[in-house]
């Protein structure tokens, strides 16, 4: 009911919205705070700490842009979407950024007007059972009842992997990643399946975690990412660099505890000299921003190895695919110059 | 001067002409919606389209009354939403009407005990929100209810497990036509022997079991044929496959809940209406039924029900109406209607919000207003003819 009342509302918003088209920094600036669209509650991703402020991977992200506008890395306001409502949300600007695990896909980024600026995670699709069932292989996963959470590419990969594999099964579809956990704990599924990192997350909130296990095969390609509206370049460009700019900084040694340090002297690396605002960047007048906008960044949020570090090695997620190029990872960053 | 206040003063043409203001205030709401819609569109980058209706929906559905594949169109797979809202309204809307009527009933009781708890059902079912009744049950079925693995069996041919209720489906084989023709013979009989009943007794005042000898023709001679033509009907018998059971009916634990939360909760309203219409009858009638010598049985159904259903049905309207809205909150618990399959997972896999929303806002609204038109056809048929 509740995705329903903001549908309705959405789709109000649409029609009632006056057409004022401004930069979307100045909007920005002119509110003194970045609007942020985030996901309703995913363990390390985005999630509410103990003392109600929301923390996570994707949290960080929406705090380094606006680190990176306003100065201020706690000037942001977050909205939650879940995996139905985020596009329309974005569409309707209630957000400047949607930051919630988002998975990159063709018709995503070329047929809902958005702009999909980077990768910050390269996941896939896994699938969780409990030990108890004695299954090893997706491939034995015949008749199952499957937990998915709707609105997302997974149910998507799910119906292509199972009748590409001509297995059959009983799809159960979720509105959010709580409300799966607790049907699928109360065993009205078999299985689970999300993203391998949502799976993670999801089986370290439980009582007893070594009960359950997520199965060998990755069944689809789930590079997620922030995502903007179309059609201001600047802000899309600023919203990338930033996220180069963290793994920039990874690349080159910069942490949140060298950063003002690194700042201050003249370094044998110029790139890291450009990065900080010690050299010149050309261009960066453009974008709108000060020349401390990376040392913003990465002394008030880190670098993508801290964030990283922070809030997913506590799932025993590992850095895998998410390691830099030069460690065997995919992320490979354009030069800052 | 004089004519304009002269056109003001006349009541007649001051209606038409705040008609016209009100009418002209309307049209340019709507159309100023429209046109604002429209530059929103086109400043977003984005076109109306309904082509989208016809490219393969990808997704799958865990209830389709008619044949669905995840290949199938977005339109199949709101037809399918749609059948399942349709499924769940008339399964709720049978339950709804068959327990309200009793409880409102049962509630004018002279027994205190029966009408004390008719009265708490009313009062704590009605004051509790739908989205809970739902979550309640849907609750209660998982979490009650046993695992596959070691399901309730009723005699072994039906099972109760958190996966939803398993019943043997009948198989038709070769011979089966005898049954279906004894049956239509029994009911063309059956109707003939009850016009035949009635002028019997219109004439004579001579009166049948009816109902009973109708009822027992209609049960036994398909059950005659069925042994006649070598018992043409077998069973298939859900059976434990791996995960889950395979074989006969299923029903899932998500329509089980939703009917039952959408018939308990809107047979509490229906108490209410039913009572209020049995009350607005006169005591005179009650008594002047009994002083004829009719039964209790008979002075309900003969002389109160048939005078209280006028005040009945254009509530019981709203009612059914009510249920078959509320069916859209399925979502709450994955079952597969119309909102979540064309307005939820379509919506979002192809982006198209104002399309997917137009389209299932305009069929809720023809539902609503083909049950409104039937049950105002109805109520024509019964209401007082006026002398």
């Amino acid at each position: 009911m509740k995705t329903k009342m903001l549908l309705a509302g959405v789709t109000a918003g649409v029609m009632f919205a006056g057409s004022v088209l401004a930069s979307t920094l100045d909007d920005v600036r002119a509110r003194g705070k970045l609007n942020c669209i985030i996901n309703t509650g995913l363990a390390g991703f985005a999630a509410p700490d103990d003392k109600g402020n929301w923390t996570g991977f994707d949290v960080d992200f929406c705090r380094a842009v606006a680190a990176a506008t306003l100065g201020d890395a706690d000037k942001v306001n977050y909205t939650t979407a879940t995996g139905k409502t985020r596009f329309t949300k974005l569409a309707a600007g209630e957000g400047e950024i949607l930051s919630r695990n988002t998975t990159w896909t063709f018709s995503r980024d070329v047929d809902l007007s958005q702009t999909f600026i980077g990768v910050n995670y390269y996941d896939g699709q896994g699938f969780m059972v409990p030990k108890s069932l004695g299954v090893k292989s997706a491939k034995g996963l015949d008749g199952a009842s499957v937990c998915i959470q709707t609105g997302t590419t997974t149910e998507l990969n799910l119906a292509e992997y199972f009748k590409g594999n001509n297995i059959k099964y009983n799809p159960v579809p979720i509105e959010t990643n709580a409300e799966a956990q607790e049907l699928y704990k109360a065993g009205r599924c078999d299985v689970y399946t999300t993203d391998a990192s949502g799976l993670y997350a999801t089986m370290m909130s439980f009582d007893n975690p070594s009960d359950h296990m997520v199965l060998p095969e990755i069944v689809s390609k789930e590079p997620l990412g922030p995502v903007v509206r179309h059609g201001d370049d600047q802000w899309a460009d600023i919203v990338s660099w930033v996220l180069r700019a963290m793994m920039a900084a990874e690349e080159k040694g910069i942490t949140s505890k060298n950063v003002k340090e690194l700042a201050a002297k003249d370094n044998k690396d110029k790139e890291i000299n450009r990065l900080l605002g010690k050299d010149p960047l050309q261009g960066l007048s453009k974008l709108g921003l000060s020349a401390d906008w990376a040392v913003n960044v990465i002394s008030q949020v880190g670098n993508y190895q801290e964030s990283f570090e922070k809030h997913l090695f506590p799932l025993t997620i590992k850095r895998g695919m998410n390691a830099l190029y030069r460690d065997g990872g995919l992320h490979y960053i354009p030069p800052i110059k | 001067m004089t004519f304009f206040s002269n056109i003001w003063r006349n009541e007649k043409s001051r209606e038409i002409i705040v008609q016209i203001i009100v009418l002209f205030f309307l049209g340019w709401f709507i159309s100023w919606l429209v046109m604002n819609v429209n530059a929103n569109f086109e400043a977003l980058g984005k076109d109306i389209s309904f082509e989208f209706l016809f490219i393969p929906a990808g997704y799958d559905i865990n209830q389709y009354l008619i044949d669905y594949d995840s290949r199938d169109s977005h339109l199949r797979a709101g037809i399918v939403g749609l059948l399942n809202t349709g499924l769940v309204a008339f399964f709720g809307i049978i339950l709804a009407t068959v327990l309200g009527i009793a409880l409102g009933i049962i509630r004018l009781s002279k027994n205190w005990l029966a009408s004390k708890i008719a009265y708490w059902y009313v009062e704590f079912t009605r004051n509790v929100p739908i989205l809970l009744h739902i979550l309640l049950w849907h609750g209660i079925i998982i979490n009650t209810l046993p695992h596959p693995r070691k399901a309730i069996s009723l005699g072994e041919v039906t099972f109760l497990s958190n996966r939803g209720f398993y019943i043997p489906k009948p198989l038709a084989e070769s011979g089966i036509e005898l049954i279906y023709l004894f049956l239509v013979v029994a009911i063309i009989f059956s109707i003939f022997f009850a016009k035949y009943c009635k002028k019997k007794q219109d004439l004579t005042g001579i009166q049948y079991p009816v109902f009973w000898i109708n009822f027992s023709v209609i049960c036994f001679m398909p059950l005659i044929a069925f042994f006649l033509s070598g018992m043409p009907i077998s069973l298939e018998i859900p059976a434990l496959k791996g995960f889950n059971f395979r074989g006969g009916m299923h029903m899932s634990p998500e329509l089980a809940a939703l009917t039952f939360a959408l018939g308990i909760y809107t047979a509490a309203f229906i108490a209410e209406i039913v009572r209020a219409g049995i009350l607005a009858i006169d005591k005179g009638q009650t008594e002047a039924a009994e002083s004829i010598g009719l039964k209790p049985s008979k002075v309900m159904n003969l002389v109160i029900l048939p005078q209280a259903r006028r005040v009945i049905i254009p509530p019981l309207t709203s009612q059914y109406l009510n249920l078959t809205k509320n069916s859209s909150l399925a979502i709450a618990i994955g079952y597969m209607d119309l909102v979540a399959t064309l307005g939820g997972i379509s919506l979002n896999q192809t982006g198209r919000e104002m399309e997917t929303m137009l389209i299932v806002m305009l069929i809720y609204l023809s539902v609503s207003l083909s049950i409104s038109a039937f049950m105002n056809w109805y109520n024509s048929k019964v209401k007082l003819v006026g002398r």
